[in-house]
């Protein structure tokens, strides 16, 4: 059973599209962290990512870079987010989404990391430096603790993996619509069609679309393809600027995604 | 052999890599076990590795510096007579020809000292294919001759002011590149770290100064010698030096880490000694970082040493005892320029000088029928401000 798939799914079922957004934690300073979640799941968002800012964010663009640095700069640490969110744990009513490099984990330990952030309400994790030929150092203990391991899948990912990919991805896949992290995106609309049907055509687990999404328009546009989006480089900047109304209209366009 | 499961040293190295890049790590993989068994594209290396680079290099016997230290016999071997000024030049053209092999257009490399960026550059120009080098903000300052160099070889440099603005946010750079232009750009990594097959091929390219150095001892000698030293970056001119050594056990392998200002003031580049277990870099190693997981920075006068990581080959050779790894501090890397520049009338790199300094100490505990070869990586031409900077010299 996932908490997350379920989530996902019961907005699907609603002929509504997921709707993720990304944040970056302790942006801001961490005492941002709770309202800014309590205040998104009252917008009607679908999950939370809440991104682990990192010295060495290779997978991240330049938005959510800075964002990271600024987060910390203001001493925000895998340990000290866990901790503020389980402060408030028994508000959160929509499942949490910890995206994290792996060495924060490592040096946390895999095991207090998975029991604790567990009871502070993280229901997946995406570690973006950790392809599936090695989850095995994180994922038996995750698995054990309850939490979904996300897999990514790109557009440079050859069928073969896809099929692997998307059959051990839990809670939902999140596939990247851009080849890079700052890259325009190479596609056109109609091959991102065909490549979210190949995705869609191994497994039955929700797959959302990621990565250089930021219009209202785009979530639609993808939205069209898939179970859904996530939102971040967008988000942050919007965090940053307090400009809730175009969080608010990136949500919108999501639950009325399907014409 | 090293790696019994691919791509790992016992439970060192891997492939932490974003999804994007797997996909391209797997067909260098693929492209390079073709190429290793292609006689051709031997043939090809091996005509610029003699016509063009100069090899092989020669194994001196340093007769002064022998007498200097008082104990084992030292021989050089000379990497820094190579073209370019530094055994980086080995992988650099290994892995521009084989990027040639993979039909790539274009190369992306991070650099440190600049060394790498430089034989990069040349590699590039002599195939001609189109580069640019990532450098830190930090060295692009301390390494102006070599940013210069770079240019003129028609290699854009981009400094990056991200992190600490040194080689280790440089790589970051250079990695996001590699993943936003995957279809024609090939990745030439400078050092024997980050994900398989990066530290294999690097080690392949580089035990040519082991191999030559073994022959030439034999030849010299009729025998191995007892201790080989070299400096550690990311650890390519050492594990390039040990690899063909591993097996004869006889033979001592000294890896000596940048101490910086010091183990103990935290202001250092030794990830062995002064770090812990950790990834960074696509590879599972040896890292500098706090309790929270985060990368930090390294401290070396050198730039070329100044990586918080080491090869995860390096990381195994530590954890089975086959490799001993020591450190040496700034100063005496310095006296160590000093020493041979004296004795031998050669100036070495600052990197090199590293190993200078402990084969003295190590010298002293041998006795005179006993052979040292220390690893000579590269000349010191580049490092002449900051050399000066330390001894006081108003030059920078
Ligand atoms: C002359 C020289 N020696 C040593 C190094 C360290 O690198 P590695 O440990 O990969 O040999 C460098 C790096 O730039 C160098 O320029």
């Amino acid at each position: 059973m996932s908490l997350l798939k379920d989530a996902i799914l019961s907005v699907t079922s609603q002929g509504d599209k997921a709707f993720i957004p990304y944040i970056m934690a302790g942006d801001g300073g961490l005492e941002k962290l709770k309202p800014t979640i309590l205040k998104l799941q009252q917008l009607g968002v679908t999950a939370i990512e809440v991104g682990i800012p990192f010295t060495d964010p290779v997978a991240d663009g330049p938005t959510i870079e800075r964002a990271g640095e600024r987060a910390l700069a203001n001493g925000t640490t895998l340990r000290k987010v866990v901790e503020t969110l389980n402060s408030f744990a028994d508000e959160i009513t929509v499942p949490l989404v910890a995206m994290t490099y792996l060495n924060p984990i490592l040096a946390y330990g895999v095991e207090s990391f998975s029991a604790e952030a567990k009871a502070a309400g993280i229901r997946g994790v995406i570690v973006p430096d950790m392809p599936l030929e090695e989850r095995e150092i994180i994922h038996p203990t995750l698995s054990d603790a309850g939490i979904d391991l996300v897999q990514l899948v790109s557009l440079t990912s050859t069928p073969e993996r896809m099929e692997r990919l998307t059959k051990a991805s839990e809670g939902f896949i999140y596939a990247v619509t851009v080849n890079g992290i700052t890259g325009a995106r190479s596609s056109f609309a109609n091959e991102l069609e065909e490549h979210f049907k190949k995705i869609q055509s191994y497994t039955d687990t929700p797959v959302l679309a990621g990565f250089g999404i930021s219009t209202p328009d785009q979530v639609k546009n993808f939205g069209a393809f898939c179970s859904g989006v996530i939102v971040g480089s967008k988000i942050v900047d919007s965090l940053v600027n307090e400009d809730w109304t175009t969080i608010e209209e990136l949500v919108a366009a999501a639950k009325t995604a399907v014409v | 052999m090293t790696n019994e499961v691919k791509g790992r040293f016992g439970r060192f190295g891997g492939q932490f890599v974003p999804e994007t890049l797997m996909t391209a790590l797997q067909e260098l993989d693929e492209a390079y076990d073709q190429l290793n068994e292609d006689s051709s594209f031997q043939d090809e290396l091996r005509y610029y590795l003699k016509n063009y680079v100069g090899r092989e290099t020669p194994l001196y016997f340093a007769e002064r510096l022998t007498k200097e230290f008082g104990g084992a016999k030292i021989y050089l071997k000379r990497e820094d007579l190579n073209h370019t000024g530094a055994h980086k030049i080995n992988n650099a053209l290994g892995q521009a020809l084989l990027a040639k092999r993979m039909g790539k257009k274009r190369i992306v490399a991070e650099t440190g000292a600049g060394q790498h960026g430089v034989a990069t550059a040349t590699a590039c120009a002599l195939l001609d294919l189109e580069c640019i080098v990532y450098m830190g903000a930090e060295d692009v300052k301390r390494q102006a001759l070599n940013v210069f160099r770079m240019e003129l070889l028609g290699t854009k440099v981009v400094a990056v002011d991200k992190g600490s603005a040194t080689l280790k946010d440089a790589v970051n750079e250079a990695l996001r590149h590699w993943v936003t232009n995957v279809d024609d750009t090939h990745y030439i990594l400078g050092s024997a770290m980050g994900p398989h097959p990066f530290p294999t091929i690097v080690r392949d390219f580089q035990r040519i100064i082991g191999d030559e150095t073994k022959a030439q001892i034999l030849e010299a000698e009729q025998r191995l010698p007892d201790a080989v030293v070299a400096c550690i970056g990311g650890g390519s001119n050492s594990i390039g030096m040990f690899y063909p050594f591993v097996e004869d056990k006889e033979v001592a392998l000294y890896g000596v880490e940048a101490a910086g200002k010091g183990i103990e003031t935290g202001k250092h580049a030794a990830a062995i000694n002064g770090g812990q277990t950790g990834v960074l870099h696509g590879a599972y190693m040896h890292l500098l970082q706090d309790e929270n997981g985060f990368v930090q920075e390294a401290h070396s006068i050198s730039a070329g040493l100044d990586y918080p990581g080491v090869g995860p080959e390096h990381s195994y050779l530590h954890d089975i005892g086959r490799a001993t790894y020591v450190s040496a501090t700034d100063e005496e890397a310095i006296e160590g320029v000093k020493l041979l520049c004296r004795t031998e009338g050669i100036l070495p790199a600052l990197e090199s000088a590293h190993a200078i300094s402990y084969a003295s100490k190590l010298a002293k505990t041998m006795t005179p029928d006993e052979i040292i070869v220390i690893c000579l990586s590269g000349r010191g031409d580049k490092d002449v401000h900051t050399i000066s900077e330390a001894l006081g010299g108003d030059l920078a």
